[in-house]
């Protein structure tokens, strides 16, 4: 899907010009064998309700956790790198293993 | 001195969208994330064969929101000079920045001469290397970057046997107005030295250097990424400082390192990496007299 906020007028350039698109390179979520999952009874930002921490937003490689409250995870794209668990100061982020369907069909 | 940043500072559009073809906790990433969110949508950048060519994508998309050129290898500060004088001659260079973002191997050892001629001539842009320290793209061989013991698949079995190139030290004696060294663990402090080197426009290139730890090529956990970059300027083998029109100045994390006794021992940040695996003892004392022979010169120049 081609990002609606781009006009495509130079389109009419001869050359190798690519597009901007969400999921370049497919679902990278199906690459994750670990899944981050938020408690929000133990993340500060939910408890206070102000936005006074942020640091899984600040950290991701990939920018899939919002800067929102409570903040979530787009797990569509998340690559389960787990840096967000690690660097929580709160330990509200738990990694739990990755079950059911198979990535990969065999 | 750059100002310090806050989280809710930051633009929280991203530049990147998600769904990029890098390895999962890539700090280049990450440094590059904040690199656009400090530049802002009229940017252009320049890349050369590097991990930058792969997060830009295959033929048809790319997940970068901003007009990018792919260059090869030595070109890539020569090419962001010829972007520079076509925005000059159609009147947009007042608004438009111009990135080069280059790896360490289009920055120290392919790119140097490109990066010297439009040094020399002061082109308008900001040149930025992102050090993971060797040509990580291309499976892991030896760069001028690399430091002193790490083995990588192209150095004796027992690590390499120089150490990393000061090319911080290399672009002042080109006499840059600025000039700074960032690591991909601090973003805010990254942000804030992008927004500067963006306020300094017209006062020729920019120079950043930000060190991005590489899981896969320094061989350390996923998880780890930003422990590990925080490791290398706590521990004083990465020093964050600025140099404004020749003034030095530390940067916060930095300032204290000043003195020996705040440095936090070497060994933990050579522990987890196993490129360092088989560092002899005179190899460990070797990397720890390359610490503090760099914070002497430091010390030499800056006003604590």
């Amino acid at each position: 899907m081609e990002d609606k906020n781009y006009p495509q007028a130079h389109k009419k350039i001869l050359a190798s010009i690519q597009y901007p698109q969400i999921g370049e390179a497919g679902k990278t979520g199906t690459w994750r064998t670990m899944r981050p999952l938020i408690h929000e009874d133990k993340c500060i930002v939910v408890k206070t309700g102000t936005h006074n921490c942020h640091l899984c937003w600040l950290y991701c490689p990939e920018g899939v956790v919002s800067r929102t409250i409570p903040p979530t995870i787009d797990y569509d794209y998340c690559k389960g790198c787990g840096i967000c668990a690690q660097e929580c100061p709160h330990n509200a982020i738990e990694r739990l293993e990755e079950g059911g369907a198979k990535a990969c069909p065999a | 001195m750059v100002k310090s940043v806050k989280i809710m500072d930051i633009p929280e559009e991203e530049m990147i969208l998600p769904g990029t073809r890098l390895c999962p906790s890539c700090a280049p990433q990450l440094a590059y994330r904040f690199i656009l969110k400090a530049l802002g949508p009229k940017t252009i950048v320049a890349v050369p064969a590097s991990c930058m060519t792969v997060v830009h994508g295959m033929q048809g998309a790319t997940p970068v929101k901003v007009p990018v050129l792919n260059t090869t290898f030595e070109t890539v500060a020569a090419s962001a000079s010829g972007i520079v004088a076509s925005l000059k001659n159609l009147g947009k260079d007042k608004e438009v920045t111009v990135l080069a973002i280059a790896g360490d191997g289009g920055t120290v050892d392919i790119g140097i001469q490109g990066l010297s001629g439009a040094a020399e001539r002061h082109t308008d842009m900001i040149f930025c290397c992102y050090d993971n320290e060797a040509y990580m793209n291309t499976g892991i061989q030896r760069s001028g970057s690399t430091p002193f013991g790490a083995i990588t698949t192209t150095t004796p079995i027992d690590g390499k046997l120089e150490h990393k190139k000061n090319m911080a030290m290399i672009m002042e004696a080109h006499g840059l107005s600025y000039i700074a060294t960032a690591c991909a663990s601090y973003p805010l402090d990254l942000y804030a030295k992008f927004v500067k080197a963006k306020e300094m426009k017209g006062e020729g290139l920019r120079y950043i250097h930000v060190l991005a730890p590489c899981p896969p090529g320094w061989g350390f956990d996923n998880k780890l990424a930003i422990e590990i970059g925080r490791l290398a300027v706590k521990t004083g083998f990465w020093p964050m400082f600025e140099i404004i029109r020749g003034k030095m100045e530390l940067s916060k994390e930095s300032r204290r390192l000043i003195d020996p006794t705040k440095r936090k021992p070497l060994e933990e940040y050579l522990q987890p990496q196993r490129r360092f695996r088989k560092l002899s003892p005179e190899q460990k004392q070797e990397l720890e007299n390359y610490v503090a022979d760099t914070w002497n010169t430091i010390a030499k120049r800056v006003d604590v």
